[in-house]
């Protein structure tokens, strides 16, 4: 049973997840997609600090809501001008995205909801410590990941040259 | 009331649909970034809730939503210099107007 403060909370960010991820895709100015995008990842992160995993949270935070999206809109800005509207979407087209969408939501939706063995309790957990994070991320043990670390530091480094070489001016 | 596993797969299921049909229609490139990070995202959200409900104590999942979140972040970047260079050349970054390298 969990408390009413909980699920009063839970509510607020699945909603807020549904109604801004649908805006997001439908909107048809793209300045205003991008901010429905950060309020989604905002609600991510919410989800994030309601399973106990605030370290995760802050990263999504830093990283997607405060790099990633910031990164769209200048370019959003550097490309457009403002007040520009996306034209109105073929009807075809618009079909063919939506029997897709859709298409996909029944047959996931039915395989999640006919499985009933996903029905767990939240169990308890500890909090996870910093001391804890750090030992796997970087241990060499039992599902320690520093091979993937160093793999991700070698693709941050190509990914900066390359957005270098990619955008400079000639 | 309960919530459980499955409450917290409908929101990110619906996450991903709407990145689907954004993927599909949209035209242009920087709205299709858009709902690429939909999709991204809502894939980390599984990854840290069934490591929540069936693996407490083992951070596996964090791991992996860790690394996707880097790997996202690089792609981003690359992506958002590549539609500058395209907007440079051609005045427009919208997709269909894009077919200097057909023949």
């Amino acid at each position: 049973m969990e408390s009413v403060g909980s699920i009063i909370m839970y509510l607020i960010i699945a909603l807020a997840i549904i109604v801004f991820s649908v805006l997001a895709v439908t909107t048809r100015k793209i300045l205003r997609s991008a901010t429905y995008l950060l309020f989604t990842l905002f609600a991510t992160a919410g989800i994030y600090f309601m399973m106990d995993y605030q370290f995760l949270g802050a990263v999504q935070i830093a990283v997607y809501a405060g790099g990633i999206v910031v990164l769209v809109v200048f370019s959003i800005l550097l490309t457009s001008k403002p007040g520009d509207k996306a034209e109105k979407l073929a009807s075809k087209r618009r079909a063919i995205g939506l029997l897709a969408a859709f298409a996909m939501l029944g047959v996931s939706g039915y395989a999640l909801l006919s499985r009933c063995g996903f029905f767990a309790q939240l169990p308890a957990m500890g909090d996870v410590t910093m001391d804890q994070i750090g030992d796997q991320l970087l241990g060499t043990g039992q599902g320690g990941m520093l091979l993937p670390f160093e793999a991700i530091s070698v693709l941050l480094l190509a990914c900066i040259i390359g957005g270098i070489v990619v955008a400079r001016k000639r | 009331m309960d919530i459980t596993l499955m409450y917290y797969l409908i929101p990110s299921l619906v996450m991903f649909c709407c990145g689907v049909y954004g993927f599909i229609t949209r035209k242009n490139m920087i709205a299709i970034l858009i709902s690429l990070e939909l999709m991204l995202n809502a894939v980390d959200i599984n990854f840290v809730v069934f490591n929540r409900f069936l693996f407490p104590g083992q951070l596996e999942g964090m791991f992996f939503t860790l690394f996707a979140i880097a790997i996202a972040a690089a792609e981003t970047a690359l992506a958002i210099a590549i539609i500058i260079n395209i907007f440079r050349v051609a005045k427009n970054i919208d997709v269909r107007d894009l077919t200097k390298m057909k023949f």
